[in-house]
Protein backbone atom coordinates (compact mmCIF):
# COMPACT_ATOMS: atom_id res chain seq x y z
CA UNK A 1 0.00 0.00 0.00
CA UNK A 2 2.75 2.39 1.01
CA UNK A 3 4.82 1.77 -2.10
CA UNK A 4 1.79 2.24 -4.33
CA UNK A 5 1.14 5.59 -2.66
CA UNK A 6 4.66 6.75 -3.32
CA UNK A 7 4.55 5.45 -6.90
CA UNK A 8 1.33 7.33 -7.57
CA UNK A 9 2.67 10.53 -6.04
CA UNK A 10 5.78 10.19 -8.21
CA UNK A 11 3.55 9.86 -11.29
CA UNK A 12 1.69 13.00 -10.29
CA UNK A 13 4.98 14.79 -9.78
CA UNK A 14 4.28 15.24 -6.10
CA UNK A 15 7.40 13.51 -4.80
CA UNK A 16 10.10 16.09 -4.50
CA UNK A 17 13.47 14.51 -5.03
CA UNK A 18 15.48 16.88 -2.86
CA UNK A 19 13.71 16.62 0.49
CA UNK A 20 16.77 15.82 2.60
CA UNK A 21 18.77 18.26 4.68
CA UNK A 22 20.22 19.70 1.48
CA UNK A 23 16.81 20.69 0.07
CA UNK A 24 16.36 24.36 -0.71
CA UNK A 25 12.57 24.03 -0.37
CA UNK A 26 11.39 25.85 2.74
CA UNK A 27 9.02 24.31 5.28
CA UNK A 28 6.40 26.91 4.30
CA UNK A 29 6.77 26.00 0.64
CA UNK A 30 6.09 22.35 1.43
CA UNK A 31 3.15 23.18 3.70
CA UNK A 32 1.55 25.39 1.06
CA UNK A 33 1.45 22.79 -1.67
CA UNK A 34 1.30 19.43 0.10
CA UNK A 35 -0.36 18.28 3.33
CA UNK A 36 -2.91 15.49 3.80
CA UNK A 37 -5.51 17.19 1.60
CA UNK A 38 -2.89 17.91 -1.10
CA UNK A 39 -3.91 21.53 -1.22
CA UNK A 40 -1.80 23.21 1.45
CA UNK A 41 -3.42 25.61 3.87
CA UNK A 42 -6.13 26.94 1.52
CA UNK A 43 -8.83 24.57 2.77
CA UNK A 44 -8.08 25.22 6.44
CA UNK A 45 -8.20 28.96 5.81
CA UNK A 46 -11.44 28.83 3.79
CA UNK A 47 -13.01 26.67 6.50
CA UNK A 48 -12.46 29.51 8.97
CA UNK A 49 -13.58 32.23 6.58
CA UNK A 50 -16.84 30.41 5.78
CA UNK A 51 -17.39 29.78 9.52
CA UNK A 52 -17.18 33.53 10.14
CA UNK A 53 -19.61 34.23 7.29
CA UNK A 54 -22.05 31.56 8.43
CA UNK A 55 -22.47 32.90 11.97
CA UNK A 56 -24.69 35.85 10.96
CA UNK A 57 -26.00 34.15 7.80
CA UNK A 58 -27.34 31.04 9.53
CA UNK A 59 -29.07 33.17 12.18
CA UNK A 60 -30.69 35.19 9.36
CA UNK A 61 -31.58 31.91 7.58
CA UNK A 62 -33.36 30.59 10.69
CA UNK A 63 -35.25 33.92 10.97
CA UNK A 64 -36.38 33.64 7.32
CA UNK A 65 -37.53 30.02 7.73
CA UNK A 66 -39.29 30.99 10.97
CA UNK A 67 -41.20 33.78 9.22
CA UNK A 68 -42.25 31.30 6.49
CA UNK A 69 -43.99 28.93 8.93
CA UNK A 70 -47.10 31.10 9.26
CA UNK A 71 -47.37 31.81 5.52
CA UNK A 72 -49.24 30.12 2.68
CA UNK A 73 -47.82 29.46 -0.80
CA UNK A 74 -48.32 32.95 -2.27
CA UNK A 75 -47.04 34.71 0.84
CA UNK A 76 -44.02 32.39 1.04
CA UNK A 77 -43.26 33.02 -2.65
CA UNK A 78 -43.56 36.77 -2.13
CA UNK A 79 -41.17 36.66 0.84
CA UNK A 80 -38.54 34.47 -0.87
CA UNK A 81 -38.89 36.58 -4.02
CA UNK A 82 -38.08 39.80 -2.14
CA UNK A 83 -34.45 40.86 -2.80
CA UNK A 84 -33.27 41.01 0.83
CA UNK A 85 -34.32 37.48 1.94
CA UNK A 86 -33.31 36.14 -1.50
CA UNK A 87 -29.81 37.64 -1.28
CA UNK A 88 -29.41 36.36 2.30
CA UNK A 89 -30.49 32.89 1.12
CA UNK A 90 -28.00 33.00 -1.77
CA UNK A 91 -25.15 34.05 0.54
CA UNK A 92 -26.13 31.36 3.05
CA UNK A 93 -26.29 28.65 0.37
CA UNK A 94 -22.97 29.66 -1.23
CA UNK A 95 -20.96 29.82 2.00
CA UNK A 96 -22.84 26.84 3.47
CA UNK A 97 -22.14 24.57 0.51
CA UNK A 98 -18.47 25.62 0.45
CA UNK A 99 -18.22 24.99 4.20
CA UNK A 100 -19.92 21.57 4.11
CA UNK A 101 -17.78 20.44 1.16
CA UNK A 102 -14.64 21.24 3.16
CA UNK A 103 -16.04 19.64 6.32
CA UNK A 104 -16.98 16.37 4.62
CA UNK A 105 -13.62 16.40 2.82
CA UNK A 106 -11.74 16.47 6.14
CA UNK A 107 -13.93 13.65 7.49
CA UNK A 108 -13.12 11.56 4.38
CA UNK A 109 -9.42 12.42 4.70
CA UNK A 110 -9.50 11.32 8.35
CA UNK A 111 -11.49 8.10 8.18
CA UNK A 112 -11.33 6.63 4.66
CA UNK A 113 -7.99 4.87 4.42
CA UNK A 114 -8.38 2.92 1.18
CA UNK A 115 -6.87 5.17 -1.47
CA UNK A 116 -9.33 4.42 -4.27
CA UNK A 117 -12.37 4.64 -2.00
CA UNK A 118 -11.00 7.92 -0.66
CA UNK A 119 -10.63 9.42 -4.11
CA UNK A 120 -14.12 8.33 -5.18
CA UNK A 121 -15.55 9.64 -1.89
CA UNK A 122 -13.90 13.02 -2.46
CA UNK A 123 -15.32 13.16 -6.00
CA UNK A 124 -18.80 12.19 -4.73
CA UNK A 125 -18.54 14.87 -2.04
CA UNK A 126 -17.70 17.51 -4.63
CA UNK A 127 -20.52 16.40 -6.96
CA UNK A 128 -23.08 16.37 -4.12
CA UNK A 129 -22.05 19.81 -2.86
CA UNK A 130 -22.06 21.39 -6.32
CA UNK A 131 -25.44 19.81 -7.22
CA UNK A 132 -27.09 20.95 -3.97
CA UNK A 133 -25.59 24.43 -4.27
CA UNK A 134 -26.59 24.90 -7.89
CA UNK A 135 -30.10 23.49 -7.34
CA UNK A 136 -30.75 25.81 -4.37
CA UNK A 137 -29.34 28.87 -6.15
CA UNK A 138 -31.36 28.14 -9.30
CA UNK A 139 -34.56 27.76 -7.24
CA UNK A 140 -33.99 31.01 -5.30
CA UNK A 141 -33.22 32.92 -8.52
CA UNK A 142 -36.32 31.48 -10.19
CA UNK A 143 -38.44 32.58 -7.21
CA UNK A 144 -37.03 36.07 -7.56
CA UNK A 145 -37.24 36.49 -11.32
CA UNK A 146 -40.57 34.84 -12.19
CA UNK B 1 12.62 -5.59 29.40
CA UNK B 2 12.13 -8.86 27.65
CA UNK B 3 14.70 -9.96 25.17
CA UNK B 4 14.14 -8.77 21.63
CA UNK B 5 13.03 -11.46 19.21
CA UNK B 6 14.85 -11.71 15.97
CA UNK B 7 12.97 -11.01 12.75
CA UNK B 8 10.80 -8.08 11.69
CA UNK B 9 7.46 -9.74 12.53
CA UNK B 10 8.48 -10.30 16.15
CA UNK B 11 9.56 -6.70 16.52
CA UNK B 12 6.37 -5.41 14.94
CA UNK B 13 4.22 -7.37 17.37
CA UNK B 14 6.06 -5.96 20.40
CA UNK B 15 6.10 -2.40 19.17
CA UNK B 16 4.28 -0.14 21.67
CA UNK B 17 1.08 1.43 20.36
CA UNK B 18 -0.12 4.89 21.28
CA UNK B 19 -3.39 4.84 23.26
CA UNK B 20 -6.51 5.38 21.19
CA UNK B 21 -10.13 6.39 21.90
CA UNK B 22 -11.23 3.30 23.82
CA UNK B 23 -8.69 3.83 26.61
CA UNK B 24 -9.97 7.28 27.61
CA UNK B 25 -12.83 8.07 29.96
CA UNK B 26 -15.39 10.03 27.90
CA UNK B 27 -14.95 13.72 28.64
CA UNK B 28 -17.36 16.52 27.78
CA UNK B 29 -14.89 18.30 25.49
CA UNK B 30 -14.23 15.05 23.63
CA UNK B 31 -17.94 14.21 23.30
CA UNK B 32 -18.61 17.76 22.05
CA UNK B 33 -15.88 17.41 19.44
CA UNK B 34 -17.49 14.21 18.16
CA UNK B 35 -20.96 15.81 18.32
CA UNK B 36 -19.66 18.72 16.24
CA UNK B 37 -18.68 16.33 13.44
CA UNK B 38 -21.92 14.35 13.67
CA UNK B 39 -24.10 17.49 13.56
CA UNK B 40 -22.02 18.62 10.59
CA UNK B 41 -22.83 15.40 8.72
CA UNK B 42 -26.51 15.74 9.71
CA UNK B 43 -26.61 19.29 8.30
CA UNK B 44 -24.82 18.07 5.16
CA UNK B 45 -27.71 15.66 4.55
CA UNK B 46 -30.23 18.30 5.68
CA UNK B 47 -29.39 20.40 2.63
CA UNK B 48 -31.40 17.82 0.64
CA UNK B 49 -34.53 18.95 2.50
CA UNK B 50 -33.69 22.62 1.90
CA UNK B 51 -33.11 21.96 -1.81
CA UNK B 52 -36.40 20.03 -2.05
CA UNK B 53 -38.28 22.85 -0.30
CA UNK B 54 -36.79 25.60 -2.51
CA UNK B 55 -37.28 23.63 -5.74
CA UNK B 56 -40.89 22.89 -4.72
CA UNK B 57 -41.56 26.56 -3.93
CA UNK B 58 -40.13 27.61 -7.29
CA UNK B 59 -42.02 24.88 -9.20
CA UNK B 60 -45.59 25.71 -8.24
CA UNK B 61 -48.46 25.38 -5.72
CA UNK B 62 -48.82 21.61 -6.24
CA UNK B 63 -45.17 20.78 -5.57
CA UNK B 64 -45.10 23.24 -2.69
CA UNK B 65 -48.15 21.61 -1.09
CA UNK B 66 -46.39 18.21 -1.11
CA UNK B 67 -43.24 19.63 0.52
CA UNK B 68 -45.26 21.69 3.01
CA UNK B 69 -47.41 18.70 3.99
CA UNK B 70 -44.24 16.70 4.72
CA UNK B 71 -42.73 19.53 6.78
CA UNK B 72 -46.02 19.99 8.68
CA UNK B 73 -46.44 16.28 9.47
CA UNK B 74 -45.35 14.92 12.87
CA UNK B 75 -42.45 13.07 11.24
CA UNK B 76 -41.43 16.17 9.28
CA UNK B 77 -41.59 18.36 12.37
CA UNK B 78 -39.45 15.89 14.33
CA UNK B 79 -36.85 15.93 11.56
CA UNK B 80 -36.98 19.74 11.37
CA UNK B 81 -36.61 19.96 15.16
CA UNK B 82 -33.54 17.75 14.92
CA UNK B 83 -32.08 19.89 12.14
CA UNK B 84 -32.74 23.06 14.18
CA UNK B 85 -30.82 21.62 17.12
CA UNK B 86 -28.01 20.34 14.85
CA UNK B 87 -27.72 23.80 13.26
CA UNK B 88 -27.53 25.68 16.57
CA UNK B 89 -25.21 23.13 18.15
CA UNK B 90 -22.89 23.23 15.15
CA UNK B 91 -23.14 27.04 14.98
CA UNK B 92 -22.10 27.47 18.62
CA UNK B 93 -19.40 24.83 18.12
CA UNK B 94 -18.13 26.93 15.21
CA UNK B 95 -18.08 30.05 17.39
CA UNK B 96 -16.07 28.00 19.92
CA UNK B 97 -13.56 27.19 17.19
CA UNK B 98 -13.34 30.88 16.23
CA UNK B 99 -12.58 31.71 19.89
CA UNK B 100 -9.84 29.08 19.85
CA UNK B 101 -8.48 30.37 16.51
CA UNK B 102 -8.01 33.79 18.13
CA UNK B 103 -5.94 32.08 20.83
CA UNK B 104 -8.41 32.20 23.70
CA UNK B 105 -10.19 29.58 25.82
CA UNK B 106 -7.57 26.83 25.99
CA UNK B 107 -7.24 26.58 29.80
CA UNK B 108 -9.06 23.55 31.34
CA UNK B 109 -11.82 25.55 33.15
CA UNK B 110 -12.38 27.73 30.08
CA UNK B 111 -12.70 24.88 27.59
CA UNK B 112 -14.99 23.04 30.01
CA UNK B 113 -17.14 26.18 30.28
CA UNK B 114 -17.16 26.60 26.49
CA UNK B 115 -18.26 22.98 26.05
CA UNK B 116 -21.08 23.37 28.57
CA UNK B 117 -22.17 26.71 27.05
CA UNK B 118 -22.30 25.14 23.57
CA UNK B 119 -24.36 22.21 24.81
CA UNK B 120 -26.83 24.28 26.85
CA UNK B 121 -26.92 27.15 24.33
CA UNK B 122 -27.80 24.82 21.45
CA UNK B 123 -30.74 23.33 23.37
CA UNK B 124 -31.98 26.74 24.64
CA UNK B 125 -31.85 28.34 21.16
CA UNK B 126 -33.66 25.34 19.61
CA UNK B 127 -36.46 25.46 22.20
CA UNK B 128 -36.68 29.27 21.86
CA UNK B 129 -37.02 29.15 18.05
CA UNK B 130 -39.69 26.42 18.22
CA UNK B 131 -41.49 28.36 20.97
CA UNK B 132 -41.59 31.43 18.73
CA UNK B 133 -42.73 29.29 15.77
CA UNK B 134 -45.63 27.87 17.81
CA UNK B 135 -46.60 31.33 19.13
CA UNK B 136 -46.56 32.89 15.64
CA UNK B 137 -48.90 30.27 14.14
Amino acid sequence: MKTRNIARKALEGKVVMATGPTSIRTAMGKARFLGSAKSGTTDAWMMRVTTLALVPLSIAFVAIVLSLTSKDYNEARAELGHPVPAIIMLLFILSGVFHMKLGMQSIIDDYVHDMHLKEWSLIANLFFSVCIGLACIYAVLKLGFT
Amino acid sequence: MAEVESGASGLEQRRPLSPHLQIYRPMLTMVMSIAHRITGVVLYLGTLLLAWFLIAASTGPGAYAVAASFVNSIFGKLILFGFTWALFHHLLGGVRHIVWDFGHGFAPPQREWLAQATLVGGIVLTVAVWGIALLVR
